[in-house]
């Protein structure tokens, strides 16, 4: 293995350092940035010039200047960085660490939710094959596929933020919504749970009449202006995260797993009210803190009660108290929504930046900023890539469960849990870790374009803006960061690739 | 695949099966067992006719090419449209559209298209005329780019794949360099170089840029065919490797050439309209969807068809491709068809 890596690694330097080569050549090639300057009447022009000449050497020709630029970027292996100056003359190197603070924020959250999101529906889709939910999920993934992430954008800001923020000045639902809702909420379950037609007709029952009560009484109780999670709803919410963590790591036969994850998610809920004065106005270490001790009492749970069954119950109890943590999160975060509307004068879903201007607010107000800012062009970024995951998916999971071990496993009379979890769903995932490896290492450059249509300061903006005027220097630091992660990110998918399937030798 | 057999018909009752005796093959005939041979070719394109995604999406986009260029015409033919997409007009009611088709009897006023059905844009200019020339330069756009990135992937893939040795380290290692580039970079940095030489190079520009990912496919199809028997049988009796490569190996890729072509065309048109909107591919006076998208996307509050139109546009030729493609995967590989339960 280490030979392989080491090899792969020589390699890809000289790659990347072709590809910089290419970049710099075709960038300060494409036009002179001068150029704008001399067409102006501008009295001081000459200095300007002279300004911007200094900055970028655009004196010095192109392949020395190259040689130049790599000089000082090669200085990053041994911790002195030069990227060069900007054609303001800034250092790209400080903008650079910047942007992709702002960047990583907006995708790293974007693209984890749409891996999730899209291996969960595809791998339905595959169980459920040529089924109603089947086809409109194939329908919806092309149809995200096609769409233009600008476009949506823009709707999205139409629909989702300007009309949200009117609707939450007086939110209430009307009737029809409600029944709408209850009906599309009650066809879902009926697709995804299958089975004969009573068990269709039951889950679309069970699954619209939920939704019709809760709607009901959200708006009843006027809940959608004084949004929070109620004691009783805390209680009921804890106890289906723990049933549904013990439904994936352990079967319900297993009492002893249940009731570790049952006595998790009651600590939980015995802590939301014992913490409540320490997070009225915490620290984001503290929050950090809490969560470390609460997946720790949880391990500790599961290894306490798990019995038999030790590992499972560790893994079910630990994933119960990570839920459950989220869930006090929520309920707090929740809680001061009409604080931050208030301030915010009604915009709680922003349509452009990273965050409202000289805004000031307890931890939890600035956190609901922040997330304000983030839900748009994060929906728009999960949207866009999850169609790519629900396909590869279905398609990988569909080959899984066409091989001969499923059939043995079948065979062997083991339940159809174990037999799609344990033999189908690990080994369909195979495929997919490439995918997800190769994902991660090109959206460090950024979604160029969905930064640029909600105006977010980071990677994109930044190529997109120096490509304009063209400045080498600012494209070059953006490729070089880009460029790294996709090679580093390749290799990672290779790595894993031959550690998970050790058909594939790597020499 | 159960599904292509042809049923198994009794003779007796079926009046089309062939008299017994009369034909070669008569003695499966007798026993009701009808075989008919089909060449891999007339396999794929049965599937692939079957195919009901596959085949609408290819009618809409049939039409919606004819539409495009049959309307305001192309290349100095005058289409059949009055409008033309250049010359500023009077603006009428703020250009609303005026196309209507919601029918007399639900209350709407009937199927009409009026003057301006899709609306007039800021300067009275006809915007169903521009929409169309929109379509026209994306829709070529995506096709050039598709064939250009089509023939160089599958000229490195086939070199690489087939010779070995330094030849396929040194156009692999190439391969590598390009895809370390993200796409959309690469294409701005190009287009912004050549975007104001007309669509056509731009194309051409982008389509150099598109190919890596099929290079990589077709490599690894020659890498496992050149080993095969027939080639080696081929290699056996003197075939020089022009002929191997032309007559033995690639028609055997030609599924993945061709649904790579098609997605190619997919993601080309999305990438041409995010050039465009990111204001490095087609350049005003021409007009390409993107563009159109991207100059009015702050009329959507005031004049919302400057904005639908172009926009519904490129999804039904992005949607219709991309279901095409799908079609074609279906039909050249249909391994994950049918889960057996």
């Amino acid at each position: 293995m280490l030979p392989f890596i080491v090899r792969r690694l020589f390699i890809s330097f000289f790659v990347l350092l072709s590809a910089t080569f290419i970049v710099y050549v075709l960038v300060a090639s494409a036009g002179d940035p001068r150029a704008a300057l001399q067409e102006s009447t501008d009295p001081g022009k000459a200095n300007k010039i002279a300004i911007l000449t200094r900055n970028l050497s655009l004196d010095v020709p192109v392949i020395p200047r190259y040689l130049a630029w790599l000089k000082g970027a090669l200085g990053c292996l041994i911790g002195q960085c030069d990227l060069g100056n900007t054609a303001t003359g800034a250092d790209v190197g400080s903008q650079l660490t910047t942007a992709m603070g702002s960047t990583l924020r907006l995708v790293l959250f974007a693209t984890v939710t749409a891996i999730v999101l899209g291996v969960t529906v595809g791998m339905i889709t595959a169980l459920r094959q040529y089924s109603g939910l089947d086809y409109s999920v194939t329908f919806l993934a092309f149809l995200f596929f096609s769409l233009p992430v600008f476009w949506i954008a823009v709707l999205m800001k139409q629909f989702l933020a300007i009309k949200f923020n009117e609707w939450l000045k007086s939110p209430s639902i009307s009737l029809a919504i409600t029944v709408v809702v209850a009906v599309l909420v009650g066809l879902a379950a009926m697709a995804i749970l299958g089975g004969d037609r009573r068990r269709k007709l039951l889950a679309f029952a069970g699954g619209a009449a939920a939704v019709a009560v809760i709607l009901t009484y959200l708006n009843l109780t006027d809940w959608f202006s004084e949004p929070g999670i109620g004691v009783v709803a805390m209680i009921v919410m804890s106890a289906i995260t723990a049933v549904a963590c013990t439904a994936l790591f352990a079967d319900f036969r297993v009492r002893t797993v249940l009731y570790a994850t049952l006595v998790t998610a009651l600590v939980g809920v015995i802590s939301y009210f014992a913490l409540d004065p320490i997070l009225a106005d915490p620290t984001l270490l503290l929050i950090l803190g809490l969560l470390v001790v609460a997946l720790v009492v949880g391990a500790s749970i599961g290894a306490g009660m798990g019995g038999l069954f030790r590992s499972q119950a560790i893994k079910a109890c630990m994933l119960t108290a990570f839920g459950c943590s989220a869930l006090v999160f929520s309920s707090h975060l929740l809680n001061a929504v009409p604080a931050y509307s208030a301030k915010v004068n009604g915009v709680v879903i922003a349509t452009i930046g990273s965050s409202t201007p000289n805004f000031t607010g307890n931890f939890w107000e600035t956190t609901l900023d922040q997330l304000g800012h983030l839900i748009l062009p994060t929906i728009a970024i999960v949207l866009i890539s999850l169609a790519a995951y629900t396909r590869y998916t279905r398609a990988s999971m569909l080959e899984v469960m066409n091989a001969d071990y499923i059939r043995t496993a079948r065979a062997k009379g083991l339940t159809e849990r174990t037999v799609v979890v344990r033999h189908g769903f690990r080994n369909a995932l195979i495929p997919i870790t490439t995918l997800m490896a190769i994902d991660f290492g090109s959206v460090i450059g950024g979604a160029i374009i969905t930064e640029t249509v909600f105006g977010w300061s980071g990677m994109g903006k930044l190529f997109n803006d120096a490509l304009k005027i063209p400045d080498p220097n600012a494209v070059m630091g953006f490729f070089l960061v880009t460029g790294t992660a996709i090679v580093i990110f390749n290799m990672i998918a290779d790595i894993a690739y031959g550690f998970l399937d050790p058909r594939i030798r790597l020499s | 695949m159960s599904t292509e057999e042809k049923v198994p018909t009794d003779k007796a009752v079926d009046p089309q099966a062939p008299a017994p005796g009369s034909a070669p093959g008569s003695a499966t005939a007798a026993q009701g067992l009808a075989i008919v041979a089909r060449t891999q070719g007339q396999l794929v394109r049965r599937r692939f006719f079957r195919h009901r995604a596959a085949m609408i999406s290819l009618t809409i986009l049939f039409l919606v090419i004819i539409l495009a260029y049959t309307s305001i015409g192309f290349a100095g033919i005058p289409g059949w449209w009055i409008w033309n997409y250049y010359t500023p007009g009077k603006v009428v009611n703020r250009g609303a559209p005026t196309l209507s088709l919601w029918p007399t009897f639900l209350g709407g006023s009937g199927f009409s298209i009026g003057e301006h059905p899709f609306g007039q844009d800021d300067l009275g200019r006809d915007y169903f005329a521009l929409t169309m020339r929109g379509a026209q330069i994306s829709i070529m756009i995506a096709f050039v780019v598709g064939i250009v990135s089509t023939l160089i992937g599958v000229t490195i893939g086939a070199l690489a794949g087939y010779y070995r040795g330094w030849v396929e380290s040194g156009l692999m290692r190439f391969t590598d360099v390009m895809i370390t580039i993200p796409i959309l970079v690469i294409a701005a940095v190009l287009g912004q170089k050549f975007g104001g030489a007309g669509p056509l190079v731009l194309a051409i520009v982008v389509g150099l840029v598109l190919w890596t990912g099929l290079a990589r496919l077709v490599r690894g199809e020659f890498l496992s065919l050149r080993e095969k028997e027939f080639v080696e049988a081929a290699r056996a009796l003197g075939a020089k490797p022009n002929r191997i490569i032309f007559k033995h190996i690639l028609p055997n890729t030609v599924g993945v050439i061709t649904v790579s072509a098609t997605l190619a065309i997919a993601s080309a048109i999305l990438l041409e309209t995010a050039l465009s909107y990111l204001g490095f591919g087609v350049r005003a006076p021409d007009t390409s969807l993107g563009l159109l998208v991207s100059t009015y996307q702050n009329a959507f509050a005031t004049r919302p068809w400057l904005f639908w139109w172009p926009g519904l546009f490129i999804i039904t030729i992005a949607l219709s491709v991309n279901f095409i493609g799908d079609g074609l995967r279906d039909a050249y590989d249909p391994r994950q068809n049918r889960v057996r339960a």
